[in-house]
């Protein structure tokens, strides 16, 4: 389990380390990962780029005791689903004592390790989550 | 024409761990603490190394001094604890902050003076006109090995500066270097844990290479302690820069701010650039400052750093040195946690 | 289109069959599905198979031409297709099946599925579940399968006031169910106390909140309707076989506690069976968690949405009670074999409509449903089926 390989993680860099994402300037709907191909607009589709704050609020979370191979070392951690401000939903880390995440939590975006290939493979760098009120 | 600080950054990650709880295990009864003068020292999360920690130092200069990224045309990343052997830290910064392709990144090595190594070469481009902006970091999470005196001071955390031409905050006015090859401290490839020569790391090395840059510098631009306002000394420990100060001449008042040391460790890289950042967040327009950082193998680099009006304008929006080290946001560990967190468990 | 019914069933025991290959778990379901049809290998006309992963867990693909093979079949040559859809592979399998005779393309067809998840170590086996979900948006960033029903249960929790031993009532259900049936891997009663304090996974859900790791296969022959009498005379029509796919991001989902794919693969299935809710006697339901089994009877319509837990905590699911929900342990108690899931639960429906579903017979079943969802809730599958 390699969670993934050199070229599949660097497509995906930009979103990864920077949540750059795509808006409809036709419909002014944000979405996170980038779409090409607006779903409310299709044909009519006008689509940019778009690099979204990384601020947001906790929809729902969880806190993982039992985590596969590659993320056994960062348990018991936990996990949420985050409304962005800007309107898209991801899934994502929430750096934090699990008394501080609650529904309802605003977060902002920090730069962490999501996981290694391994002893010998690269490094995956990406966005996690702490609550937006932590100092520093 | 003048070229200096635009703008800097720092990253200081939130757990701790005593001092003295690493003396309980290792059965040593002295006052570890006292004689070193450090109390506590920075431990990353599981999930931080020196790239991350580079990163937010960064981002958080960006932020500062709200930098157009696309500016800058070099990045230097200096730290000990590269994550790759062969692939760059810089990189993964540039693309991290926004840069576009049109950029020249390398990173350095020069044990704990690899960022202000960083911040010369910088210097160079920009003065020479070759590059708009550069960002020099100094980012470490750097190991000591268990058991061994290094472990009570080896720490983690980072400091970014954004150097140009315009828009300066602080001036650097000149710079002056003392290297000799001396094998003081060092790493062999694949080793996990550094070597050092134990007392043969004061004299021969830390002070001697110090006091000859501190006083290169001052006799190539005739001056002395009285001049400046304040002075930040690479800090191995809370005692060697009270030390180097007095042989030099600068006073405790002088250092007192820049000496952050006793709360968070030896940042390596990050080490002299976090207490000049910690200066520079208390500096006012007129202050001087006087700084010399120290590496092993073995080098100082001594700058001389005069702030300008701009860095009232700079304040707001990003976290102080001081921020980073404040009690309420920091989580202390015991020695379990802690070396499960910098990996001294072999899974 | 023609009615199609179901001549003959068959399944594995469900367990960690050490002893058993995939190849001789099909064996197990599949040979005495055919007894149990009256039908020799000449009779088939195709062959479908809910398979979620042989890649990961034996490193087999092809798995339809390895059933064929493995059922003799081969030299047939028969038409012999694997069907994925994570978790409902099974559930797929069988609605592949229904389309197949419904549609006069062929006449006497095998749906079955297997899962042969303990070659690997525990750890493997998860990892292949996991990509049930979405690998780059969700397991990179380091959510696991339980990770994100769990999320489905806080907010339900949150939203609706649905309690832990609420969850916890469904184990027990489900494992006082499973004791009863032979096919199952557990036969062991639990309390909610056991449930609540058995390891936290993926908080709110503990370890006995899950379903587990299993080896197993089941298997059921279909025919049309008007020519089921000549193999059997307990015959089981099908009245209806919906699907319906969602995001596959549980975060893309327009409202997360609720699988909108349940919702209308059912509204389908009822419109098609010319049914209503309240005409189910009985319902095998996707209960990979316990949250699963509540939001299940919420989606398909046999509570409010939000009433799920109370309805356990009621007893209204129980055998004997208002709406018998996974009478056959569910795939809590019985096990989840990924790709066998969704043809075992027609397995137990067939067997209460025909009444021979002994200590666990739902007196009067006349109209039995089968539920299986893939990933967490990426695709449904409804089938009604009736006496």
């Amino acid at each position: 389990m390699t969670m993934s390989t050199a070229p599949r993680f660097w497509r995906h860099i930009p979103q990864r380390y920077n949540l750059i994402g795509t808006h409809c300037a036709n419909c002014d709907e944000y979405y996170f990962p980038p779409r090409e191909i607006c779903p409310n607009c299709r044909r009519d589709t006008v689509m940019e780029d778009h690099k979204f704050e990384g601020t947001g609020t906790v929809v729902s979370y969880t806190v993982i005791h039992n985590a596969t191979e590659d993320f056994k070392r960062q348990t018991p951690y936990t996990l949420a689903i985050i409304q962005l401000d800007e309107g898209p939903r991801l899934t994502g880390q929430v750096v934090a004592d699990p008394d501080d995440v609650e529904i309802g939590t605003k977060v902002k975006p920090i730069f962490r390790i999501l996981g290694k290939g391994g002893e010998k493979g690269i490094i995956y760098y990406g966005t996690k989550f702490v609550p937006a009120e932590s100092s520093a | 024409m003048p070229a200096g600080i635009v703008s800097y950054g720092v990253y200081i990650p939130k757990y701790r761990i005593r001092v003295e709880e690493i003396a309980r295990i290792w059965g040593d009864e002295s006052d570890v603490s006292r004689n070193l003068n450090v109390f506590k020292k920075s431990v990353p999360d599981v999930d931080e190394d020196a790239v991350t920690i580079a990163v937010e130092a960064s981002r958080n200069a960006i932020r500062r001094g709200r930098i157009d990224p696309t500016r800058i045309g070099v990045i230097y990343v200096g730290s000990e604890s590269h994550p790759y052997a062969v692939k760059p830290t810089g990189t993964i910064v540039g693309e991290a902050i926004g840069t576009n392709t049109d950029l020249t990144v390398a990173d350095f090595e020069f044990a704990c003076k690899a960022g202000t190594a960083a911040i010369q070469a910088c210097l160079g481009l920009v003065s020479a006109g070759m590059v708009d902006l550069g960002m020099a970091i100094g980012s470490d999470t750097s190991q000591g090995a268990p058991g061994d005196a290094l472990e009570y001071t080896a720490a983690a955390g980072g400091a970014a500066y954004v150097i140009g031409k315009d828009d300066l905050i602080a001036e650097i006015e000149d710079f002056y270097s003392f290297t000799t090859d001396t094998p003081d401290f060092w790493r062999r490839e694949g080793r996990p844990y550094p070597e050092h020569g134990g007392r043969f790391t004061g004299e021969p090395a830390y002070f001697k290479h110090v006091t000859n840059a501190a006083r290169g510098l001052m006799q190539k631009m005739d001056v002395s302690p009285e001049d400046y306002d304040y002075a930040v000394f690479h800090q191995p420990n809370g005692k060697f820069p009270l030390r180097v100060a007095r042989q030099l001449g600068f006073t405790k008042e002088q250092i007192y701010h820049g000496l952050v040391v006793p709360e968070i460790g030896n940042t390596y890289s990050g080490s002299c650039l976090i207490g000049l950042a910690a200066t520079l967040d208390v500096a006012r327009p007129g202050d001087r400052i006087f700084a010399v950082s120290f590496g092993s193998g073995a080098g100082s680099d001594a700058f001389s750093i005069m702030v300008k009006d701009e860095i009232d304008e700079l304040k707001g929006g990003v976290p102080l040195v001081r921020d980073y080290m404040s009690d309420n946001r920091n989580m202390h560990l015991d020695y379990a946690m802690y070396a499960k967190h910098k990996g001294k468990l072999r899974l | 289109m023609r009615s199609v019914s179901i001549i003959g069933i068959g399944c594995s025991k469900f367990g960690e069959r050490w002893d058993d290959s995939l190849r001789d778990l099909v064996m197990d379901a599949g040979v005495p599905a055919m007894e149990d049809a009256n039908v020799s290998g000449e009779d088939i006309d195709a062959l479908y198979v809910g398979n979620m992963s042989g890649g990961r867990f034996i490193e087999q693909e092809h798995i339809g031409a390895l059933i064929a093979d493995c059922a003799g079949l081969a030299r047939l040559h028969i038409p012999s297709t694997r069907v994925e859809a994570a978790c409902a592979s099974g559930g797929l399998a069988l609605r592949q099946a229904v389309m197949a005779v419904a549609s006069g393309y062929s006449d006497v067809v095998i749906a079955a599925g297997v899962e042969k998840m303990t070659d690997v170590s525990g750890g493997s086996a998860a990892d292949a579940l996991a990509s049930a979900a979405d690998r780059e948006w969700e397991c990179f960033v380091g959510a696991t399968f339980p990770a994100l029903y769990a999320m489905t249960a806080r907010l339900h929790m949150h939203r609706y006031g649905t309690t832990q031993e609420q969850l916890a009532q469904v184990a027990v259900k489900n494992h006082h169910n499973g004791n009863m049936n032979p096919i199952s891997q557990y036969h062991m009663e639990v309390t909610v106390e056991k449930v609540i304090n058995s390891p936290m996974v993926a908080d709110p859900l503990h370890v006995l909140d899950c379903s587990p790791i299993t080896d197993g296969a089941a298997a059921v022959i279909l025919a049309p309707t008007d020519v089921a009498k000549r193999y059997t005379d307990t015959p089981v029509k099908i009245l209806a076989s919906a699907q319906a796919s969602d995001t596959l991001a549980l975060h893309d989902r327009r409202d997360i506690t609720t699988l909108d794919a349940t919702v209308y693969a059912a509204r389908s299935a009822f419109r098609q069976a010319g049914i209503e809710t309240k005409e189910i006697d009985l319902a095998e339901v996707h209960d990979a968690f316990t949250i699963g089994e509540i939001l299940a009877i919420e989606d398909l319509g046999f509570v409010e949405k939000g009433e799920g837990g109370k309805a356990a905590e009621e007893g209204l699911t129980r055998i004997g009670g208002q709406t018998p929900i996974n009478s056959s342990g569910g795939l809590k108690a019985c096990g989840h074999p990924v790709g066998a899931t969704g043809i075992k639960q027609a397995y137990e429906v067939v067997l209460q409509l025909r009444g021979e579903a002994g200590k666990r017979q739902v007196e009067g079943a006349e109209i039995g449903l089968a539920h299986n969802v893939g990933g967490v809730g990426g695709t449904a599958l409804v089938h009604i089926m009736s006496r």
